[in-house]
């Protein structure tokens, strides 16, 4: 894939051809370090240096994220362009001027005399919902004729992008893929692992450096670690995940704790992958929790039908009642203002927006939460009532 | 002209019918009289005059010689006319031809045929100049009226430029010489408003009020007055007057007042030293006074110093006669004409005659010493336009007298509303030193219009859209395989289109005859994308201009618009205006504009051949732009030739209105995909000469494209792949050519599915819930889910794998990395649990691809 590039790119500033090409692969899987590690490595070799002076100078670098529609584009890409018409930063003239005027520049030019332009369209399926595809259809009908030399290259992560194309755009399109997968197995993973944790050669305290290193050797050889590893690698295979995870374990070093362990390591795992809604349940009240079991035995009777609080508070009383424990009779109002704050947490959501004619009572609602998050954070949740729990595992055991 | 859309013009004969045919009924006389409606100002222009006609473009009007006019027999009054051309109208290819710079002025003698020379005589708008030159002459560096006067240097007959042969010269200086132009040695006129007094009261009231300029024409016709009738005690009233009225005027006329009295000649010389300070630099020879009476008409023309020429005028007085003569030297072209062959003299020696020639009026006016000539003019500036609307408003207390009153009082009211303009202008000139510098003091405005003020940054409007040229040259083709990929490129244009030969006959045939004809048509040409429908159509237009260029076709405009490249379809009018005419304007206004020049009979115009590429693009919901594009070829004077590409058969009965699409006419052509056969013989033709390719290899390639779409450009480019996957391959061994192996991994490579190597790359919890959706799909029979279900069994899926359940926000995450692959199709994530989830592929292909693990 990096020779297909690179060469690809060489011609274009070597020989003038003009290309069309697009990388496609999920996230995180090193487009961006592939097209950046090629543009270096270009940038290195002799023969093009003298091209390349002014070539990378104006190096549209264009993301789907910042420049959502034509306009920004193209008025984007003459900036950095530098043409004529750019007066300190900023780019005057109505939209159909700036296109004309960006067309009748690249058309201008020729195969062999003007400076080659590299397009680099980052979130490149961004750009195919700009209406009719302008910007798309010119930057790729200008690669297909004669004009000033281009490479356009799209960045996606969207497998079905030539879909999107529409079928003008499509046809002038060079049906050149670059598929960039994650397609290492656990073992060169662990070499990432370690190469990704060693300290360089440069860095300045060497005893350090070596102890440090000679760590992550065992570390990468430890068998809690190796699972630890192979449970995120079984998540997701891109490196970003991993550097996250490595990030929380080394912010665990201090000065009195030099070294990463493999505890450091599996602490860093557990944060990195708990629940962020069983977290939220671990800071409810007792009559809050009530309220989600009562939830959840709704759910579980009425088989995932939505329900509105009025059917909770009455689930809700059923079991005070049942129980006679005067500590958990609260007034309504109080139990509304809990299941508002329920509301709030998005613990629970409403099925469609709150109208003004509706009561707040009758407003049909869902549970965002599976009923074993539940069990799982009733599990660990501090000085939790008996009684609730065993509400918790059988709404019909007081019967 | 603006005058011209201001005010109404009437047309009318001048004199009785000189000949009259009885048989045609025509009539035909020696002049016509353009009678302004609302200044009641009336010019003559008689046969062998300049004129100006009005054309196409609002602001580039045709330039002509009058060479006969008539009546017809419907009353009609029409003119006959030698057309002269502007360089604009000369075909951009055509004008290297000349090999030299052209000014806006320059204009060519016109011997093309096929351009009507008849024309209504409503269509004339003034009279102008129109000067021979012999083709080494410089042309003269200041003009008097830049839009009056004209050179001419050669002849333009459709092919070549061809110097002016002595008898059309000799014919053309006649013209001038009828005129009452008296010229000096072939290069100095002056402008006929001295000689001809109505036509120049009437031309400076036609030109508009906002241009600065008709004061000088006030002045200068009371000048000509002057001279010829006016009597010397009007004049030393109106200095009494002047002095009177404006106090801070009397400096300037005190100045001026006794070099009145000391006689002329004096008078002259401290003018002309005045002004040659003023201007700084211009040469100017001290001995010669002759010379530095011709410097004062620059006095005469900037508009600063009018109050001084004024008062020279009126020491003219003493002398009228030897005035005229300096007077009609006064013409700016020979003055100019001198300093460009005068050497320039060091500035010192100006001062010291300037101080010689101040030390008369120095007592009088201390402040207009030489260096402080400057800032007491800025000071002045302001004051000035008072001073002249005074000054004008004496000057015709005086005309009164004479013949001209009805005039004058035309002029009063042009002249007042312009001198604030005037007066702005007047003091740029004095703060930019530059501007001072420049020659052309006369028309103070119209050069400071022409050249950029110094400092001023560069308006993006006359930007020049441009890359920058690469540093390297771009290196050539070394091997065989290079040389063929650059072939194989799209953008190389092959000198012949294969396989096309016949839609290219029919459409240079309908394009043929209706440029015979003159008359216009519509052709809409259909086809799927990368059947060359672009190309041809190209190619015709090329085939068309070659005929052109050897006589065989009248000639014609061609004038292309894309619908993707076009960010709304009326911005289509713009486009196609800006092809036409170099105009910028608004879509709105360009519409209105397009409209009347399609529908009018214009003199000179030349048939346009405007092809429309990606139709479908210029739709809208009234469809106005379509309808107007189709409309105009309809109309009998359009001379409007349409070919209009699109990709849909039939997009006229798809998304046209019925109105359209009977306009578009049934002309229809449609351009099949390509058969194999044909792909072929593109790829065999590209290739000439070049063995680089297998035949094999050749005929699979075509075979796969022509059974998937018949799209050329994707043929082109799988060829071009294989030969780079060669070049790799060549590199442990050396097959020269492309082979079959190549190509068949080429084509793997752009037409293999990229889904199954995706999930085959998933991570092991994607591949699970995948399988935990299919296992959902197949409980619940229907091809949706939500994540809440799937996770049930994704954790029953794990336990059975013995591995370590996901957490419900795993599990989210792994889900929208799916549906940023566009696996999974997915809801926005805010429903959380109860998102929904759907598979974008089949559910074989999802276990083929887990199968194989």
């Amino acid at each position: 894939q990096h020779r297909h590039l690179l060469e690809l790119l060489k011609r274009t500033t070597v020989h003038g051809e003009s290309n069309s090409a697009l990388i496609i692969g999920p996230r995180g899987s090193g487009k961006t370090a592939l097209l950046n590690h090629v543009l270096k490595d270009l940038r290195e070799m002799k023969q093009v240096t003298e091209n390349l002076l002014e070539f990378f100078m104006k190096n549209p670098f264009l993301s789907g994220l910042l420049q959502t529609n034509d306009k920004v584009a193209l008025k984007e890409i003459t900036r950095q362009l530098q043409l004529e018409n750019v007066v300190g930063d900023k780019v005057f003239g109505s939209f159909a001027e700036n296109l004309a005027f960006l067309l009748e520049a690249l058309r201008k030019g020729n195969r062999t005399s003007s400076c080659p332009i590299l397009f680099v369209l980052d979130e490149f399926d961004l750009f195919v919902h700009h209406k009719n595809q302008t910007l798309l259809y010119n930057l790729f009908d200008i690669s297909q004729s004669a004009q000033t030399p281009v490479t356009v290259i799209g960045l996606t992560c969207r497998q079905d992008i030539l879909e999107l194309l529409e079928k003008r755009v499509k046809s002038r399109f060079s049906h050149r893929q670059i598929y960039v997968m994650n397609s290492f197995d656990f073992k060169q993973y662990i070499k990432i692992f370690k190469k990704q944790l060693s300290l360089p050669a440069e860095f300045p305290d060497e005893s350090f450096a070596e102890k440090w290193n000679n760590n992550v050797q065992h570390l990468s050889e430890d068998k809690t670690v190796q699972d630890v590893l192979q449970n995120l690698f079984h998540h997701a295979k891109d490196l970003r995940s991993l550097h996250l995870l490595l990030m929380l374990a080394v912010s665990a070093v201090t000065v009195h704790h030099p070294l990463l362990t493999a505890a450091d390591l599996q602490e860093a795992s557990r944060q990195h992958r708990t629940d962020s809604k069983a977290n939220i349940v671990h800071g409810l009240s007792v009559l809050e929790i009530c309220l989600i079991i009562a939830m959840k035995h709704l759910n579980d009777v009425y088989d995932g039908e939505p329900f509105n609080f009025q059917m909770v508070y009455n689930e809700f009383q059923k079991f005070i009642q049942r129980k006679a424990h005067s500590m958990y009779n609260f007034e309504k109002p109080v139990v509304m203002k809990a299941f508002e704050h329920l509301l709030q947490l998005e613990l629970v959501k409403p099925l469609e927006r709150p109208s003004v004619r509706a009561q707040r009572e009758y407003l049909l609602m869902k549970l965002l939460l599976d009923s074993s998050q539940i069990m799982d954070a009733l599990q660990v949740y501090p000085n939790c009532p008996t009684d609730v729990k065993q509400w918790a595992a059988s709404s019909l055991s007081w019967l | 002209m603006n005058t011209r859309q201001q005010s109404k013009l009437i047309y009318s004969w001048y004199g009785k019918p000189m000949s009259s045919d009885r048989k045609l009924r025509t009539y035909q006389y020696k002049g016509i009289l353009i009678t302004s409606e609302n200044s009641r100002t009336e010019t003559c222009i008689q046969l062998g005059d300049f004129i100006l006609v009005e054309g196409v473009n609002a602001d580039q009007p045709y330039v002509a010689q009058l060479v006969d006019l008539y009546e017809d027999g419907a009353q009609h009054k029409r003119a006959v006319v030698q057309w002269f051309c502007r360089l604009e109208e000369i075909p951009q290819n055509k004008r290297k031809l000349l090999k030299r710079e052209v000014s806006a002025q320059e204009v060519f003698f016109d011997q093309v045929l096929g351009y009507d020379t008849d024309i209504a005589a409503e269509t004339i708008i003034k009279s102008i100049m129109v000067v021979p030159l012999h083709l080494g002459e410089e042309l003269p560096l200041i003009t008097l009226n830049k839009e009056q006067t004209f050179y001419v240097k050669q002849s333009w007959d459709g092919k070549c430029f061809k110097v002016l042969s002595p008898d059309i010269f000799s014919k053309l200086k006649e013209a001038n010489k009828k005129r009452g132009v008296i010229t000096n040695s072939s290069k100095a006129f002056i402008p006929s408003d001295i000689i001809t007094p109505v036509k120049k009261e009437t031309e400076s009231v036609v030109r508009s009020a906002t241009k600065p300029k008709n004061v000088d024409m006030g002045i200068e016709s009371k000048h000509s007055a002057s001279k010829s009738s006016l009597a010397k005690e009007r004049h030393s009233q109106r200095v009494a007057n002047n002095d009177i009225k404006t106090p801070t005027a009397r400096k300037k006329l005190e100045l001026n007042s006794p070099t009145r009295s000391k006689g002329r000649l004096l008078g002259c010389e401290v003018l002309g030293l005045l002004d040659d300070d003023c201007a700084a630099i211009k040469p100017l020879e001290p001995s010669a006074t002759k010379r530095k009476v011709k410097f004062t008409s620059d006095i005469l023309g900037s508009p600063p110093k009018i109050p001084c020429s004024n008062d020279k005028s009126k020491s003219t007085s003493e002398t009228a006669e030897h005035w005229q003569s300096d007077m009609i030297r006064l013409s700016p072209y020979t003055k100019v004409k001198d300093f460009s062959e005068k050497d320039k003299h060091p500035y010192g020696k100006d001062d010291t005659l300037s101080l010689v020639g101040y030390q008369k009026p120095s007592s009088q006016s201390p402040v207009l010493t030489p260096r402080s000539r400057r800032t007491c003019a800025q000071k002045t500036s302001a004051l000035i336009a008072e001073q002249i609307s005074m000054l004008d408003q004496e000057g015709f207390l005086s005309d009164s007298d004479s013949s001209y009153s009805s005039s004058s009082e035309e002029e009063e009211d042009d002249d007042v509303p312009c001198t604030p303009e005037k007066k702005t202008k007047s003091s740029r000139i004095f703060s930019t030193p530059k501007s001072s510098r420049k020659p052309a003091v006369h028309t103070p405005a119209k050069t400071l219009k022409k050249t950029p003020l110094p400092g001023t940054p560069r308006t993006p409007r006359n930007a020049t859209p441009e890359i920058p040229r690469r540093i390297q040259a771009a290196q050539e083709p070394a091997s065989v395989l290079e040389e063929a990929r650059l072939r194989l490129h799209v953008s190389a244009i092959p000198e012949s289109l294969p396989c096309r030969e016949e839609e290219f006959q029919d459409i240079y045939n309908f394009v043929e005859s209706k440029l015979i004809d003159g008359t216009g048509g519509c052709m809409y040409i259909s086809g799927v994308p990368g059947t060359g429908k672009t190309a041809t159509v190209h190619e015709v237009i090329r085939c068309l201009q070659q005929a052109v260029e050897n006589d065989e076709l009248p000639p014609f405009q061609f004038v292309e618009i894309n619908g993707m490249k076009l960010t709304d379809p009326h911005q289509a009018y713009v486009q196609i205006l800006e092809f036409l005419t170099g105009q910028k304007v608004t879509a709105t206004h360009a519409a209105v504009l397009l409209a009347n020049l399609f529908s009018t009979p214009g003199p000179k115009r030349k048939t346009t051949v405007l092809i429309v590429d990606e139709l479908d693009l210029l739709w809208t919901r009234k469809q106005n732009v379509m309808y107007n594009l189709f409309d105009w070829p309809t109309q009998k004077h359009s001379k409007l030739i349409i070919l209009a590409i699109a990709n849909t058969m039939d997009l006229p009965e798809r998304i046209m209105m019925n109105r359209v699409a009977s306009r578009l006419g049934l002309t229809r052509m449609s351009f099949q995909p390509y058969t194999y056969k044909q792909l072929q013989q593109i790829i065999l033709s590209r290739l000439k000469g070049v063995k680089a390719f297998e035949e094999d290899a050749v005929q699979l390639v075509s075979r796969k494209v022509a059974a998937l779409s018949g799209d050329a450009r994707r043929c082109l480019d799988i060829c071009r792949r294989a030969t780079e996957i060669c070049e790799f391959a060549r590199q442990k061994r050396t097959p020269e050519i492309v082979r079959m192996a190549h190509v068949t991994e080429a084509i793997d490579e752009m037409f293999s599915s990229p889904y199954v190597n995706a999930i085959r790359n998933a991570s092991l919890h994607e591949q699970i819930f995948l399988k935990a959706i299919l296992a959902e799909f197949r409980r619940a029979g229907v091809e949706e889910a939500t994540v809440q279900q799937v996770y049930h069994h994704h954790v029953a899926l794990c336990r059975m794998e013995g591995l370590q359940s996901p957490t419900v926000s795993e599990i989210m995450a792994i889900c929208s990395r799916l549906g940023a692959c566009r696996l999974l199709l997915v809801e926005a994530s805010n429903k959380y649990l109860h998102l929904r989830v759907r598979l974008n592929l089949s559910q074989d292909d999802v276990m083929y691809a887990l199968r194989e693990e």
